[in-house]
């Protein structure tokens, strides 16, 4: 079954084209990866399909129903989260509050019922602690819960931002660089953390990764983009070898 | 849970009838002097713990309070005024109708104040809410503005420049202080429930807040319109107390005193707010002797009108450079907090 | 507040030539009027091109030049020329102090610690002016030249009616001379795009910015000092109303622009002069009138008439 589709994305800013004609298919439970030097467009690409920006040209269409063009808070309801590239949390709250927003946008409680705290509520605040505690035992973080989230280390952040997406109850998981500044230990556990969390949660995932060790191993099919157009696309295997990536790739050493 | 739930209700509804204490030996033993300036704190109280809700909590730096402030004083005092009253006050045009006849109990009359205001920070919130940053600062100040003109020239409602004069002087220390503490729980409950954590959310990050499904345009107008509610009753007190109002009454004067008390107490911080607001009402009082003249036996120094305001914006630049979390940031008071601090009792969470 | 003798009243009804006296009159008003708020604008948009602060001060800087003005032709005996000329050079110093002494320490704080110090030195001034000069107004002398009234065509003309946007002309030409041909100019605009790399190519940010707060501070000043001649007192509190207009225009016209700052103060200036005289019985909205059309922009279009970007 299709859960995505994105047809002929175009993105423009003012004369500058960030992303031309991009057309992505991703099958249920299927982990796509989206690489390409920096610049390429990904996370233009993330921030249409997650409702930041209204795509100039193109649709996107998620369970068969169009999605480009509504707003971020609707697209999140409609089951697709995401993760940030520069870790985003709410950096006053507890680690435990960080994860229970997650389960906002769900409850029934009116405003009213939450401020007088009816059954309802209560029932609810109960299901939100809860929920958050067995997520936060998901990513190995319940240890820290009561802690400020900005308290944490790098890596448990970043675990804490995936920990909040999930919360959301998505079916389709953008994550925008989620082993970046991780050591080789760390990036290893993601891996490992990553693929469990899609059985357990029956998960579709769309990544953005500069790690290709990362990427080969855990994608099952991977996207190049380059200046904004797709140069590729097939499994690890056939990226690895294609020519117009490894020359996109080299160009980008040579560049820098 | 909190082990210690039940403990610190009992310690809140100790607290409250201790309060309640308080208030009714400085009724029966206190000056006239003492219970205005009493009264003045409970209302304070009531106008930056609402005001904090939006500015502070939400993070949406906004100067309207004066606005709601003045549409709750007038909606409650045209409402509790007689026809027989109305009909003296208003000599340049008669009030229209049913304004006119209608005359309610005073309780009534706060709750009107309230569901006015809040209806029209509902309306404002539209256009307001379109913007962030600096320019929802000028358009809510500009509203600010457009009551006060309006207020001057719907005379046939507001009586215009003049104003509106007798308003009985229902206010009274139970009054105050008992919408006070309401406020002040009401306020506190909803923040620490989901909604308010998710408006929590909308100011630390906007974005990610919408990644996590927020709807931050809808939670921002519930922020804006309860703090007009409750601005709106406190409008209401503030003009059974001092009995006359006017458009002047409500210039931008009256958001900078409570622009100090939010800042003062630590933006996003009920407890701040309600500790800077007894602060800055009984340190405004102290303040007076520097605008009045001085009797120092042998000589007379004259006043100095505006001396006071002078020192209160100094005041607000030297906590903006010097400690721009105010008197407590964005922490608040619990009695799990002060249990922790005496090393009392209590159970580990 | 359009009380002034000075200033054209409504000549008489009925004849057709009366009306078109009447709205031509009208329209030199509103021309008048609006360069005033342009000038003003002027320093809301420069000083918030280049460092995203709304100064809020700015209406009262624009108090203290006319008080700096009048007092150099009271207790100085100046000529009123070198009192006017004095006066923009003390506003100006008057502006880098502010920044110095208030802007600078906050200047890495979050944004709204910034808005927040800006109201605070709005009402300090306000009230130092309460405590050093009085709140009761002051009478403002208006000098023979702008003083005396042209016939010209049917109309009667004030000439400072005429005076003001000519003078209006000649600063705004010298301020886009200093932003477009020198060397200081330059800087600006490049702070104005991004402030760490023009530091990092070796200008002295700090001095640039002294220099915008100056310029806008001094053209605030002249705009007093014509706004203090038209109604012609001065008091402590008479920036408030036209520093908020003033910063009105400069959304219209798009923040960050000068020109389209000074478009931004003729377009409401004629929108509040023609509106009044058109339909007399909302003269006591006049004031609002100008927040009217603000909340009209930014739901409508919120970079303004010339485009520029809205802030995050």
């Amino acid at each position: 079954m299709i859960l995505l589709t994105a047809e002929a994305l175009t993105m423009r800013f003012g004369g500058l084209v960030a992303v031309n004609d991009f057309n992505l298919h991703i099958e249920k439970g299927e982990i796509v990866g989206l690489i390409g030097p920096n610049g390429a467009g990904k996370t233009t690409v993330f921030n249409m399909i997650a409702g930041y920006y209204t795509p100039s040209e193109g649709v996107i269409r998620f369970r068969d129903s169009v999605i480009s063009g509504l707003k971020a808070n609707r697209i999140t309801k409609a089951g697709i989260a995401r993760t940030f590239q520069n870790i985003r949390l709410f950096s006053e709250l507890s680690v435990i509050e960080n994860v229970m927003i997650g389960y906002h946008c769900r409850i029934r409680s009116s405003f009213f019922g939450a401020t007088l705290r009816l059954p309802l509520y209560r029932r609810e605040e109960k299901m939100m602690v809860d929920g958050a505690m067995k997520l936060l035992r998901e990513v190995g973080l319940e240890e820290v819960a009561r802690e400020r989230s900005t308290s944490l280390p790098y890596g448990k952040q970043r675990r804490l931002e995936l920990a909040r997406a999930l919360a959301t109850g998505p079916q389709l998981l953008l994550l925008d660089e989620p082993a970046a500044g991780m050591n080789p230990n760390e990036t290893q556990e993601l891996l490992e953390l990553i693929l469990r969390l899609r059985t357990d949660y029956d998960l579709t995932v769309l990544l953005i990764e500069h790690d290709m060790k990362f990427v080969m191993e855990i994608c099952e099919r991977i996207k190049v983009l380059d200046y904004g157009t797709t140069i590729a696309e097939g499994t690890p295997h056939e990226i690895q070898n294609n020519p117009r990536v490894i020359e996109a790739y080299l160009g980008e050493v040579q560049r820098a | 849970m909190d082990p210690n739930h039940r403990r610190n209700q009992l310690l809140s509804i100790g607290g409250t009838a201790l309060l309640a204490a308080l208030l009714y030996a400085a009724n029966s033993a206190g000056s006239d002097y003492t219970i205005r300036i009493l009264n003045n704190c409970a209302i304070f109280i009531i106008l930056a713990v609402s005001y904090n809700l939006i500015n502070g909590v939400t993070g949406q730096f906004s100067l309207e309070p004066n606005a709601f402030v003045a549409i709750g004083a007038y909606t409650s005092a045209l409402l509790t005024l007689t026809p027989m009253e109305k009909e003296i006050s208003f000599i340049i045009e008669p009030c229209i109708w049913p304004l006119s006849v209608i005359s309610v109990p005073f309780a009534v009359s706060l709750l009107a104040a309230g569901i006015v205001t809040a209806f029209f920070g509902f309306l404002m919130g539209f256009p307001v809410f379109r913007v962030r940053g600096d320019y929802l600062a000028i358009v809510t100040l500009g509203f600010g503005e457009v009551v006060r003109v309006i207020a001057n020239n719907t005379q046939s409602i507001t009586n215009g420049p003049l104003g509106l004069k007798g308003i009985a002087d229902h206010t009274n220390l139970w009054w105050s202080w008992g919408l006070a503490v309401l406020t002040v729980f009401l306020i506190a409950r909803m923040v620490r429930s989901s909604y308010g954590m998710a408006m929590k959310a909308i100011k630390y990050d906007e974005a990610a807040a919408e990644a996590v499904g927020i709807n931050a345009f809808w939670h921002k107008m519930l922020a804006f319109t309860t703090s007009a509610f409750f601005e709106g009753i406190g409008g209401g007190l503030l003009a059974h107390l001092i009995t006359t109002i006017s458009p002047t009454l409500f210039t931008f004067f009256l958001t900078f005193n409570l622009l100090i008390i939010i800042v003062a107490g630590g933006l996003g911080s009920i407890t701040g707010s309600i500790l800077a607001a007894i602060l800055v009402t009984w340190g405004g009082e102290a303040l007076r002797f520097l605008d009045e003249p001085m009797d120092l036996g042998l000589f007379e120094i004259p006043g100095i009108p505006g001396m006071r305001m002078v020192i209160f914006s100094l005041i607000l630049i030297f906590i903006m450079i010097f400690a721009r979390h105010g008197i407590l940031g964005t922490r608040e008071f619990s009695w799990n907090w002060l249990s922790g601090k005496l090393g009392i009792g209590g159970r580990p969470r | 507040m359009e009380r002034s003798p000075l200033f054209c009243r409504r000549a008489g009804t009925g004849t057709g030539f009366l009306e078109l006296t009447f709205f031509l009159q009208q329209m030199i008003n509103g021309v008048a009027l609006g360069s005033l708020y342009g000038l003003i604008a002027i320093g809301y948009t420069m000083v918030y091109g280049i460092i995203r602060l709304i100064n809020f001060a700015h209406g009262d800087v624009m108090m203290m030049g006319c008080y700096f003005a009048y007092f150099g032709i009271l207790m100085f005996s100046l000529p009123w020329g070198a009192s006017f000329v004095a006066a923009m050079v003390l506003t100006a110093i008057l502006g880098v102090l502010i920044d110095k002494g208030a802007y600078v320490p906050v200047r890495h704080a979050p944004r709204i610690s910034a808005l927040i110090t800006a109201i605070g030195v709005s009402f300090l001034l306000e009230n130092l002016g309460l405590v050093v000069f009085g709140g009761r107004p002051k009478g403002f002398t208006t000098p023979d030249m702008f003083a005396e009234v042209y016939e010209i065509a049917g109309l009667m003309i004030p000439a400072l009616v005429l005076w003001t946007p000519l003078i209006t002309l000649i600063l705004l030409s010298g301020i886009l001379f200093i932003i477009h041909r020198t060397k200081a100019g330059r800087a600006m605009r490049c702070i104005s795009h991004d402030m760490e790399t023009t530091r990092l190519m070796g200008v002295d940010v700090n001095r640039v910015i002294s220099i915008t707060f100056a310029v806008g501070s001094a053209a605030a000043a002249a705009g007093g000092i014509m706004w203090a001649m038209r109604y012609p007192e001065i008091n402590p509190l008479m920036g408030i109303i036209p520093g908020l207009k003033a910063f009105v225009a400069a959304v219209l016209g798009g923040i960050g622009n000068v020109t389209g700052a000074m478009l931004g103060g003729l377009l409401l200036g004629l929108a509040e002069i023609l509106l009044v005289a058109l339909m007399p019985e909302i003269a006591g909205y006049r004031d609002a009138i100008a927040f009217g059309i603000l909340i009209f922009i930014l739901i409508f279009r919120p970079t303004g008439l010339m485009g520029s970007k809205l802030p995050e």
